[in-house]
């Protein structure tokens, strides 16, 4: 079955670069351009793998994850943080924060499927 | 989507967020920024460093950086938004624009190293310069930077491989371990609890190690209790790989990455043992709480953005406009309420009028129209506001102590208005406490309390903003003013004036009642500027005294200077508008309500008072025009000159909003009226203009000659 991945990024090139790396490896995938548009699409729809930016307006990458780690539906849910900083702290952060894993920005499109299939069940 | 079309969004993105940037900084300089804003910046520049990685544009990137590192300070609060501050920020985003100019163009970029080593100055001087204590995270979280600057500043510079880089820095410790074994390596790693947490599978890593040639030599299983305490969400397992020796320790420890302290691995070449790597579920990582539990109280923190605002407004709430298009568009709209006014006198006498369609568009004109005032609309709490600070000033110099009471404040008005307002305002409270409000002995003496009091109040009424300066000092005195104004050659000795003539007296150029002429007014020139400044601004002001016990002035305006409200009324063969802010009442008088006066005047009995009737048509000198009141229509306006008058017209045909036309700026002034107006069916009307027809035609000195209106 195509691995359903959400992506979510407040910069509209990011999102286009992402979907065009996800689907180019034959993932199915969904976007969202920032934490409160993709709870909606959450609330509706099942995805495998979220992936999502720190740094957006509304609701940013963390307060999604913690919403989502709140909820019942996607608790369990992998989620992978895009992140400039690859430094220790940040991914102890990350983690902390109910990250499964990350992606350090700019990604390169083997690493990122490879990010990808690492946590998708 | 090809990647040049990519490329082309982050441009695109680029110039907004360098506007979003832009205008953050200027409310940061105007001083109006909230804890948002900076947020904002920071963002936009995020974003702009984030998509300049992807692309390639190392020196984009790298500028971004040293940019976002300083903003990252000045969020954190480490850095105080300064004056000098915010306009080295202002530099580096204009520097940021030549960068993105340069990357877009195929370009050679900037020369950015001195702004660099200034934004990296401010970062690490304002980082360091303040408190003891709170410093240390600062000045720990400059080394993050620091880390992370090989990939803009030195390795991406050179235009290499992305890839090599990011392996590079996914490796954490690369140096010895890298060269591939002769015989392959073992790796020993045992998952902790805490490998399961937060959507994480070891499993999924040991599937990817396989993947990578690895194959496990051995399970450790020790650490599996019982089934009646085995716990489906902790790992107990350890486990032995042998991974071959082409595969890099850098490639495998990528692997785990992801699970961290909670998936320890060891890498040697055979000497390990378990012993090394005891089982340890509570001591180091205890179960997983409940994600409800540990999120809300961490997870917000780890980025400074607050998270806790699902529902919050989009940053970005109001914009600058200039004044000229603001004002091109509330003309447009006055030209289409027009339009639409002519369309409905069409449809009217194709007899179609009570059209769905037509009411609806009426509805959506009336709604453009609101809205576009309503961008112009402003608090009249901005010019309250600013009357504390001149009663101060007066108490200072008269000794007399004012209490302002204000209500209203949130009644909001034309800009324009509001602007021209403070001055006219300003005189009247000048005035007020001079004049009205009495020294603090008179004030006991008459049983008041010392201090006087000062009421301030706006509302909207029917279209109109009432503005009231009320004062509870000594009153005008009639027979004061009236003298004064004899005195002062304004009326003649004998003149038997109203009790509102007499008080619109003081309006009257040159005249001044204060015993002594004090620098707080009482030069004359203040009532009468008071009074053509409300008037140039479509409105006008009333009295309302009581001897002993007070005045009350009542500014009556408009809400726009743009569109007003008028009563259309036919005059024999003229088509005249008279301003609703002057109307008071319209009606058809009994033949017993009216009575002669002399030859010529009239006089209208409106419930026992009595006001003197004025024929439009006479002073317009319109043809064919109703002689008798019984046989027309009074309309009772309200003027500031020479109190109520009745105005006689053939009928009231309409009444509706109009879109005043200086007579001025295509004709030439004419008295008694106002301006002109173009009509729903095309023609053109005359505004009157009621103040200075009531008293040509009213006053004491009245002439009945006609305003010669040949040209309309």
């Amino acid at each position: 079955m195509t691995t359903r991945i959400l992506t979510v990024d407040d910069s509209a090139s990011m999102r286009a670069l992402l979907n065009h790396a996800l689907t180019g490896h034959g993932f199915d995938v969904a976007q969202a351009e920032d934490g409160e548009v993709a709870l909606e699409w959450l609330a509706m729809n099942e995805v495998d793998v979220v992936i999502t930016d720190i740094n957006m307006p509304r609701l940013d990458g963390f307060g999604l994850i913690e919403r989502l780690r709140q909820g019942s539906r996607h608790r369990d849910r992998p989620i992978l943080v895009l992140t400039t900083e690859s430094s220790e702290e940040k991914k102890a952060r990350a983690r902390q924060a109910g990250a499964t894993g990350w992606i350090i920005k700019p990604f390169d499109p083997e690493k990122l499927v490879a990010a990808v299939r690492r946590v998708a069940h | 989507m090809t990647p040049e079309d990519i490329q082309a969004i982050f441009f695109v993105e680029c110039e907004e967020a360098q506007s979003a940037a832009e205008a953050g900084l200027a409310a940061c300089r105007a001083g109006t920024q909230d804890a948002d804003t900076i947020h904002a910046v920071f963002r936009a520049i995020h974003s702009i460093k984030g998509g300049a990685g992807a692309f390639g544009f190392a020196a984009l990137q790298t500028f971004a950086h040293g940019f976002e590192t300083l903003l990252s300070e000045v969020r954190e609060g480490n850095a105080p938004l300064n004056p000098p501050l915010v306009d080295l920020l202002l530099r580096a985003l204009d520097k940021l624009a030549d960068h993105v100019t340069a990357a877009r163009e195929g370009a050679a970029s900037p020369q950015d190293s001195a702004l660099l080593m200034e934004l990296e100055a401010a970062a690490r001087y304002d980082a360091a310069g303040r408190f003891d204590a709170p410093v240390a995270k600062p000045k720990a979280k400059k080394a993050t930077p620091k880390a992370a600057a090989p990939s803009p500043t030195d390795s991406a510079r050179d235009d290499s491989a992305l890839d090599a880089l990011l392996a590079e820095l996914s490796a954490p410790s690369p140096a010895p371990g890298d060269q591939p074994r002769e015989q392959g390596w073992q790796i020993w790693l045992r998952p902790l609890a805490g490998a399961m947490r937060n959507g994480g599978e070891p499993l999924l890593l040991l599937r990817e190690l396989s993947e990578l040639g690895a194959v496990c030599l051995q399970c450790d299983t020790s650490a599996v209790p019982g089934l009646d305490d085995l716990d489906p969400d902790q790992a107990y397992l350890g486990w032995t790989f042998v991974v071959p020796k082409s595969v890099s320790e850098a490639s495998v420890r990528e692997i785990f990455d992801f699970a961290g302290d909670d998936c320890p691995i060891t890498i040697g070449e055979g000497d390990t043992k378990w012993a090394d790597m005891p089982y340890r579920p509570a001591a180091l990582s205890p179960p997983p709480p409940p994600p409800a539990a540990e999120a809300p109280g961490e997870a917000p923190q780890i980025d400074t953005v607050p998270a806790k605002t699902p529902a919050a407004p989009p940053v970005g709430q109001s914009i600058r406009i200039d004044l000229l298009k603001l004002d091109k568009l509330i003309d447009t709209v006055g030209e289409l309420v027009i339009a639409q006014a002519m369309l409905a006198q069409r449809l009217h006498n194709d007899g179609v009028a009570a059209n769905e369609e037509f009411n609806m568009l009426e509805g959506l004109t009336r709604d453009i129209q609101d809205s576009a005032m309503s961008i112009r609309a402003q608090p009249i709490g901005s010019v309250f506001s600013r009357v504390p600070r001149i009663l101060r000033e007066l108490a200072a110099s008269t000794g007399k102590h004012v209490t302002l009471k204000t209500s209203g404040e949130a009644t909001e008005l034309d800009k324009t208005v509001i602007e021209r307002l403070g001055e006219p305002l300003t005189h009247l409270i000048r005035n007020a406490v001079d004049h009205g409000i009495e020294k603090p002995d008179e004030r006991l003496a008459r049983g008041k309390s010392a201090d006087g009091t000062l009421t301030l109040s706006a509302e909207h009424r029917s279209g109109h903003i009432l503005i009231r300066i009320a004062d509870d000092g000594a009153g005008i005195d009639h027979t004061r003013v009236l003298a004064k104004a004899v005195e002062k050659g304004i009326v003649a000795a004998d003149a038997a004036l109203t009790k509102e003539e007499i008080e619109s007296l003081i309006f009257a150029p040159g005249f001044s009642t204060a015993a002594s002429i004090t620098n707080v007014s009482g030069r004359g020139v203040g009532m009468d500027v008071v009074r053509q400044n409300v008037k140039e601004l479509g409105g006008r002001i009333t009295i309302d005294s009581t001897l002993g016990k007070g005045t009350t002035f009542t500014l009556t305006l408009p809400l726009t200077l743009a569109i007003s409200d008028g009563m259309i009324v036919k005059v024999g063969d003229q088509t005249l508008v008279v301003p609703l802010a002057h109307v008071v009442e319209s009606l058809r008088p009994a033949p017993a309500d009216v009575q002669g006066m002399g030859v010529e005047s009239m006089m209208l009995n409106v419930r026992g008072r009595f006001i003197p009737v004025v024929s439009v048509a006479h002073a317009v000198g319109a043809l064919g025009a109703v002689e008798r009141p019984e046989q027309g229509v009074l309309i009772v306006v309200e003027t500031e000159s020479a109190g109520q008058a009745a105005l006689l017209v053939d009928n009231i045909w309409d009444q509706r909003q109009f879109v005043i036309k200086s007579l001025d700026t295509h004709y030439r002034s004419v008295e008694g009226v106002a301006g002109a107006t173009i009509l729903g069916d095309g023609r053109v009307a005359l505004i009157l203009n009621v103040d200075t027809l009531v008293a040509r035609a009213a006053g004491p000195r009245l002439t009945l000659e006609p305003i010669g209106l040949e040209a309309a």
